[in-house]
């Protein structure tokens, strides 16, 4: 990995640095609304420089109104906002110079080649063709590309374009990258692709916030989970802590089972939370052994006994009610 | 200095957006300059010889050379009017190409203005296939012609600026009809492409002098077919006016559309 992140020395964001210099973000109280409802409603949240954050929620949570302040595509509506110091939206286009963005939906330029969609996107911040021409070596390489070179946006899967779009983001070699659910709609390699490439990112020191419907890839990634709902945050801490705290240690999942199971399996009182959704009954505990053994002495064998994980927190804390 | 820093700034990035475009367009220009040149060439041709027959002398001047003047300006217009309606509306909502600029330091003005500036370039181009071909006809008096250019692309950004405002209303493309078929057709057919204004009842004339179209072809007429040009001043500050208050309000729409 030759990528290099070391960045062109800016004293303007030395002079105007706020108390916390390693602070990437810092919202007080960000609100946004839409239609007389708080869309983002007085969030609070300091990212340090060098964590990789994960930002959980619903549809409609929120996570895309936040994204898009830090980058000043979202007027204020109160609080306060600065990034690397600088407050915002004042100073927009000031950090921008310093972020990647991977929008949630592909904006490629389906005119250009791969290598074009690079060196038209490098002079929208000015870097001049000589070192954009290395720099496209390098990211080509990076998102594994160069055989792809020049071929039209077309002709890439949703896999490679999605990497383009990760290269596209690094071309003006950013402190702090933003990713809108990068992975959506991506097999299981191209999404694996994708992870292997962020991590190499975080190894290197960049600040990463991303945005994602699947647990796994947070619980993977992440070193720290902000799940948000209604424009809140509902809980924020690592994803390993966050199962510890926020939920029992393992689930019993029983399925289609009838009323009189559900009475007798109920009666084990290491039970510590219930409930029913269509016709799977979860069962929330550390041993559950009681209803293990009735389970196991009924006919029944349609269960499932796991410990829990990241996907039974964001459902304890943001409810089943579809979102749509 | 930190403002002409920052004007250099904006037009550097505006630049960018225009170099973006003609970049698109240089993969192909083939069919886009064939249409440039075959276009005004059949109407000068068809309408010059068929229709000149019948017509006779107009203004003391043969039907095509008065007519090619015309052609001329209308082909600014809508050059500059579908590059800022159709291509800056893909690229505005359908493509989300405006989106991935505005992720990096450049801003929403930035990307306007550099449309403005690419869409009067496109009417410069196609201007430039018509002085050909006018020429090539005999239709050019004398070498004063080569001020129609400026002029060209004066009311390309007029006429660009025009389209990106109503371009900041559009819901879809189906939209953009309303634009042509109650203000470019009838100012097209009202402001003497095809006979001198004076023809038409007062009250139109004033119609016709309120619009753009009539002071562009106004002035690149005369310089055409070496006649004199009078009221430049007018006529070129009706283009900046209607262009420049285009401009504005449309940055202000877009704006409001975008960063929400």
């Amino acid at each position: 990995m030759r990528f290099n992140l070391n960045h062109r020395f800016n004293p303007y964001h030395l002079m105007n640095s706020v108390n916390s210099p390693s602070a990437v973000v810092e919202a007080t109280n960000l609100s946004k609304i839409y239609d007389n409802t708080a869309v983002v409603d007085q969030l609070n949240l300091t990212i340090e420089s060098g964590s990789f954050c994960g930002i959980l929620g619903p549809n409609g949570a929120g996570k895309t109104t936040t994204l898009r302040m830090f980058i000043g595509h979202c007027p204020i509506d109160g609080g306060e906002l600065s990034i690397f110091g600088q407050s915002m939206p004042k100073n927009a286009s000031l950090v921008r110079e310093s972020v990647g963005v991977v929008p949630q939906m592909d904006n490629l330029d389906p005119d250009f080649t791969v290598r074009e969609n690079l060196h038209v996107y490098g002079r929208f911040f000015g870097i001049s063709s000589k070192v954009l021409d290395q720099r496209i070596v390098e990211l080509l390489e990076f998102s594994s590309l160069q055989e792809k070179a020049d071929s039209k946006i077309s002709e890439l899967s949703g896999g490679m374009r999605r990497r383009l779009t990760l290269a596209r983001a690094l071309i003006n070699k950013p402190k702090l990258l933003i990713l809108d659910e990068p992975t959506t709609g991506l097999d299981p390699q191209a999404r694996q692709a994708i992870w292997q490439k962020l991590r190499e990112l975080k190894k290197q020191g960049l600040t990463l916030i991303l945005t994602t419907h699947y647990m796994e890839e947070a619980e993977r990634l992440c070193d720290r989970v902000i799940v948000m709902d209604h424009g809140k945050v509902m809980a924020d801490s690592p994803p390993k802590k966050l199962i510890r705290d926020e939920i029992e240690s393992h689930v019993l999942e029983v399925h289609a089972a009838n009323e009189s199971l559900v009475e007798s399996l109920k009666q084990d009182p290491s039970i510590a939370r219930f409930e029913k959704s269509g016709d799977i009954h979860f069962f929330y505990g550390d041993k559950l052994k009681f209803a293990l053994d009735a389970l196991e002495n009924s006919s029944h064998d349609d269960y499932l006994f796991r410990p829990a994980n990241l996907e039974d927190v964001f459902i304890k804390l943001t409810g089943r009610d579809l979102r749509e | 200095m930190n403002k002409a820093f920052n004007l250099v700034l904006f037009l550097s990035r505006s630049c960018s957006i225009w170099s973006r475009n003609i970049r698109v367009w240089g993969k192909l220009a083939g069919p886009s300059l064939m249409g440039n040149f075959g276009e005004p060439l059949l109407y000068l041709l068809v309408l010059g010889y068929g229709l000149g027959k019948f017509v006779g002398e107009v203004e003391g001047l043969s039907y095509m050379a008065f007519l090619a003047s015309g052609v001329l300006c209308t082909s600014a217009v809508n050059s500059a009017s579908f590059e800022g309606m159709y291509s800056a509306y893909t690229r505005m909502d359908v493509q989300q190409t405006w989106m991935g600029m505005l992720a990096t330091p450049i801003g929403v003005a930035e990307v306007v203005f550099g449309e403005i500036l690419w869409a009067a370039t496109k009417s410069l181009i196609s201007v430039c296939a018509i002085l050909i071909v006018a020429t090539a006809l005999g239709l050019v008096e004398n070498a004063w012609a080569i001020l129609i250019l400026p002029i060209a692309f004066i009311t390309g950004l007029c006429f660009s600026s025009l389209a990106l405002l109503v371009t900041s209303y559009a819901k879809s493309y189906d939209f953009f009809l309303y634009y042509t078929t109650l203000f470019i057709t009838p100012m097209v057919l009202l402001s003497g492409v095809f006979f001198p204004i004076d023809t038409l009842p007062d009250g139109v004339q004033v119609l016709a002098k309120a619009m753009p179209l009539y002071h562009a072809i106004s002035l690149v007429r005369p310089l055409m077919t070496g006649g004199e040009v009078s009221s430049i001043f007018l006529h070129l500050s009706v283009l900046i006016m209607f262009g420049g208050f285009a401009a504005v309000l449309a940055t202000e729409r877009i704006k409001k559309r975008l960063i929400k």
